[in-house]
């Protein structure tokens, strides 16, 4: 039985995320490979949207893969290799946008909703009178 | 809240803003398909409007607004330039010879780089470039007669006859 069950966890927490980087395509220094994997693993795959060019096997995720290893070589930053594709494609092809007037609804309403809700509960709490003994459901069932 | 979310119900997340509306087309030099025509580069975009349309003859889409390419193509207020992507010449020069070659010049991007340069995401995409170089529109997807009309018309009609 343990075993069966150990099987299971292995199945659901041990399955590799699938890649699409060719090996013809990685860079031989590991400190720029690593790198370049770390930034394609948050540029977003704009022919699938919701897969990241590192993941993606569509040809346009390739040559944004090149791209990124190219900068690299070239002697860019991260943040430099960055700005080269979204001045290219907009921040849209950040999975995480970042915090600018036109992003800031996104960050900010999920805060907004939930101090909102806090206040709408805390109000309703307050107002509830507090329920005496002789109210309890339970007196009623012990009759 | 209720309100944003109905805008993003409203939203088509597909087409995405282009990074280069009222900015400089970006610099490119790419071979002509015709290896015996010039080379197409952005620097003689000017002096004319140009529409500039990003096709493959692997691009199920195109053949969609194919003849209306055509028919633009009789159109002397701009010119009607092709970049080829991704393709063989083999391939691209038989889906002219079926479907008719609109373009006045055809460039060929093998590597997408300066498809990329562009920030297209896939064919067909058109570029609206006006006499001074600058892309006043962007239009993801195939072109349609309303989208002329609705988009593209006014534009020219900003600009006159060209000569």
């Amino acid at each position: 039985m343990i075993r069966i069950v150990f099987a299971i966890m292995l199945m659901l927490f041990n399955v590799e995320a699938a890649h699409a980087v060719l090996p013809s395509e990685m860079l031989t220094n590991p400190v720029q490979e690593a790198r370049a994997r770390s930034i394609s693993s948050n540029l977003r795959c704009l022919v699938c949207q919701n897969q990241t060019i590192d993941d993606s096997s569509a040809d346009l995720a390739r040559d944004l893969r090149l791209i990124v290893r190219e900068r690299i070589v070239a002697g860019d930053g991260d943040g430099q290799v960055m700005d080269y594709v979204v001045a290219r494609y907009g921040n849209y092809v950040l999975l995480k946008p970042p915090f600018q007037m036109d992003t800031a609804l996104l960050w900010l309403l999920p805060f907004a909703a939930l101090i909102l809700a806090l206040a709408v509960a805390y109000a309703t709490l307050r107002g509830r009178p507090v329920l005496d003994d002789a109210d309890e459901p339970n007196d009623i069932l012990k009759g | 809240m209720g309100g944003v979310l109905v805008i993003g119900l409203n939203h088509d997340p597909r087409v995405m803003p282009s990074t280069l509306l009222g900015a400089p087309l970006p610099a490119f030099d790419l071979p002509a398909l015709d290896e015996a025509q010039p080379n197409i580069k952005s620097a003689s975009m000017k002096g004319g409007f140009t529409l500039l349309n990003v096709w493959g003859s692997w691009c199920v889409s195109c053949r969609e607004e194919h003849p209306l390419l055509m028919k633009l193509s009789k159109d002397k207020r701009f010119k009607l330039v092709g970049i080829d992507w991704r393709d063989t010449k083999a391939h691209a020069d038989d889906y002219l010879l079926t479907n008719g070659n609109p373009y006045a010049a055809i460039g060929t991007d093998q590597g997408g780089r300066t498809v990329i340069d562009l920030g297209v995401s896939g064919a067909p995409e058109t570029f609206v470039v006006d006499n001074t170089g600058t892309v006043r529109l962007r239009v993801p997807g195939p072109l349609t007669p309303e989208i002329w009309a609705k988009d593209i018309e006014p534009l020219l009609k900003d600009q006159g006859p060209a000569s």
